[in-house]
């Protein structure tokens, strides 16, 4: 017997989200950066290049090329969104929000501080579908740990 | 087990489709008859049925296949080449009845020159690590193709590593189709081997293998045919080809997972190294060394998989009781049906060659604005099962200067109207990203 209980497409593909795929927010590489990660997702292809501007703990800047499905690159957009101006440990406390969304969290998902990103609480429906909202997110906690390992200099 | 009912042969279709007349003799299947034979793909309570169209990944079984394998646990499982009793026995002459039908369905001359293996992937890695091991040297040349699956590169370039051998691949035209001449200029007599898949499982190009095999005898080269997608397609013949390596998977075509074989020429074997050390491959074993048993059984270490080679006999016999023919005819149907309704999606690019004798009923596509991934998630709400992603084949997928495709691939269970559900989902997926 075929499970169908697959949830409604709409919750996947809302308007905010195909928004953000359409003309994503604080894409290609900002002028100054201090680091540069990249990251991919072998089985499907999903790939980013972040770039942040990390002074006195602040994300001053930030900035991402990427290619991959709707929900990778618009989650990436609504991150960086975020991210700006924002100190470095805000945007690590909103990436494990965001993972608790993910993992289906209610209190999460209406945590207004994950702003446009909240769209994404459906994707928790889709377990396939997970790791493409996650790929940007893990790009910035890399990033962050990066950053830490005294890469501060500008490039 | 019950009796394997021949294929109707027919060349109508689902009520309601316009029936365009066939050029190829015998029409081919009627697909909703051969459906009725799966169990998985029959409709559910509320009488939805799954699309599936993933069967370059893996095909359905039948119920002869599931029956077969049942049986074999519950009437006649023992272990192998090894009890005096009499289920021994039995349990024996089922696997070498097996091994003589498998060698019967790619027309090998002699049963014992098929090897079991756990699939294409083991039989291509056995090649490369016994055959391969023992006859290149540094500068020597491994010929493949753009078109290769990872499992018909990997193991190449761990021996071209060890042996300081070199890779080179034969590229495509913009029709996913080797090019012959550039193909001439890279033989030479450095190349020891050259390896390439019959039908490609990406884009479904049906190689000109006899063509290859026959420009590689002329400068001394041994061919190896991954015949993975090409087994559950089209009649095989390895003496006609004149290959000298071919593997084939159960999975594929409609047997069970974890079982395949290598067919290689019985004056190779004989003088290939073991592959793997064990029980069963041996003759005599000494505290310092050992001697081997007979070809095939040299390559087999261990126990192997009976209830799976039991099963992949019997999906050979069902595909057999359609007829080979038969399948070709039915799938080439499908295929100029479907080139001909991807064609008119508008925004999609569809892959691969445009003449329908060069194919097999893969349709690999991208669409504008849409990621596969979102194809194929919006194809599953409708219950639809396709392939999103680089297909295990990321040279090609460079080559086409594309992250990844959906792949749409039919099988013997396919019909028109699975199409027409496909082309359906692909427009809802045009009007959710317009």
């Amino acid at each position: 017997m075929i499970d169908r209980s697959t949830p409604a497409l709409g919750d996947l593909f809302q308007d905010i989200i195909l928004e953000h795929y359409k003309r994503p927010r604080n894409q290609g590489v900002p002028e100054k950066s201090t680091v540069h990660v990249h990251m991919n997702n072998p089985t499907c292809g999903d790939e980013v290049h972040l770039y942040l501007l990390v002074a006195d703990g602040v994300v001053r800047d930030v900035g991402f090329e990427g290619e991959g499905c709707s929900i990778s690159q618009a989650s990436i957009s609504m991150m960086t969104q975020l991210l700006k101006d924002q100190p470095v440990e805000q945007g690590l406390e909103l990436a494990e929000r965001f993972k608790e969304m993910m993992r289906g969290d209610a209190d999460a998902a209406r945590d207004k501080g994950l702003r446009d990103a909240r769209a994404l609480a459906g994707v928790s429906r889709f377990p396939t579908r997970v790791k493409c909202a996650l790929l940007g997110w893990d790009a910035f906690e890399k990033a962050v740990e990066e950053a830490g390992q005294g890469s501060d200099a500008e490039r | 087990m019950s009796e394997i009912r021949a294929g109707k042969i027919e060349g109508d279709h689902p009520a309601g489709q316009t029936t365009v007349p066939t050029a190829h003799r015998g029409g081919g299947l009627d697909g909703a008859s051969v459906r009725a034979r799966f169990p998985l793909l029959q409709p559910d309570g509320a009488g939805a049925r799954i699309i599936y169209l993933d069967s370059a990944a893996t095909a359905q079984r039948p119920d002869v296949v599931l029956e077969a394998v049942a049986k074999f646990y519950r009437t006649e499982n023992a272990n192998v080449h090894r009890g005096i009793y009499d289920l021994s026995r039995r349990a024996t002459e089922r696997y070498e009845g097996a091994r003589a039908a498998l060698a019967r369905f790619i027309k090998a001359p002699d049963k014992e020159e098929l090897v079991w293996t756990r699939g294409t992937t083991e039989a291509i890695n056995l090649v490369a690590a016994t055959w391969g091991q023992e006859n290149l040297g540094p500068g020597d040349e491994i010929l493949l193709t753009t078109l290769e699956h990872h499992s018909n590169i990997v193991p190449w370039q761990l021996l071209a590593r060890r042996v300081a051998a070199r890779i080179r691949y034969v590229d495509i035209d913009e029709e996913g189709r080797l090019r012959l001449e550039q193909y001439d200029e890279l033989l030479s007599e450095r190349t020891r081997i050259v390896a390439l898949g019959h039908v490609s499982n990406a884009l479904g190009t049906i190689n000109p293998v006899a063509e290859v095999i026959e420009r590689a005898r002329q400068v001394g080269a041994r061919v190896l045919v991954d015949g993975a997608q090409a087994a559950p397609h089209l009649p095989i013949d390895v003496q006609s080809l004149g290959c000298d390596f071919y593997a084939i998977s159960g999975h594929k075509m409609c047997g069970p997972m974890g079982i395949g074989a290598l067919w290689a020429r019985r004056e190779l074997l004989e003088e290939m190294p073991p592959y793997q050390g064990g029980g069963e491959m041996i003759e005599t074993v000494l505290p310092d060394e050992s001697t081997w048993a007979p070809v095939p059984h040299k390559f087999e270490a261990g126990t192997p998989n009976v209830a799976g080679a039991v099963g992949m006999a019997a999906a050979a016999a069902f595909l057999e009781s359609l007829g080979r023919d038969q399948v070709r005819a039915h799938e080439l149907d499908l295929v100029e049906y479907g080139m001909d309704r991807l064609d008119r999606v508008e925004g999609l690019r569809l892959f691969g060659p445009r003449d329908p004798a060069d194919r097999i009923a893969v349709f690999s596509f991208s669409m504008e604005g849409i990621h596969p991934h979102d194809v194929a998630t919006i194809l599953d709400a409708e219950n639809i099962a396709v392939r999103a992603g680089h297909h295990c084949t990321q040279p090609l997928m460079r080559r086409l200067a594309v992250p990844a495709t959906t792949r749409a691939s039919c099988y013997v269970y396919n019909t028109r109207e699975d199409l027409d559900r496909l082309v359906e989902g692909l427009d809802r997926a045009r009007q959710i990203f317009s």
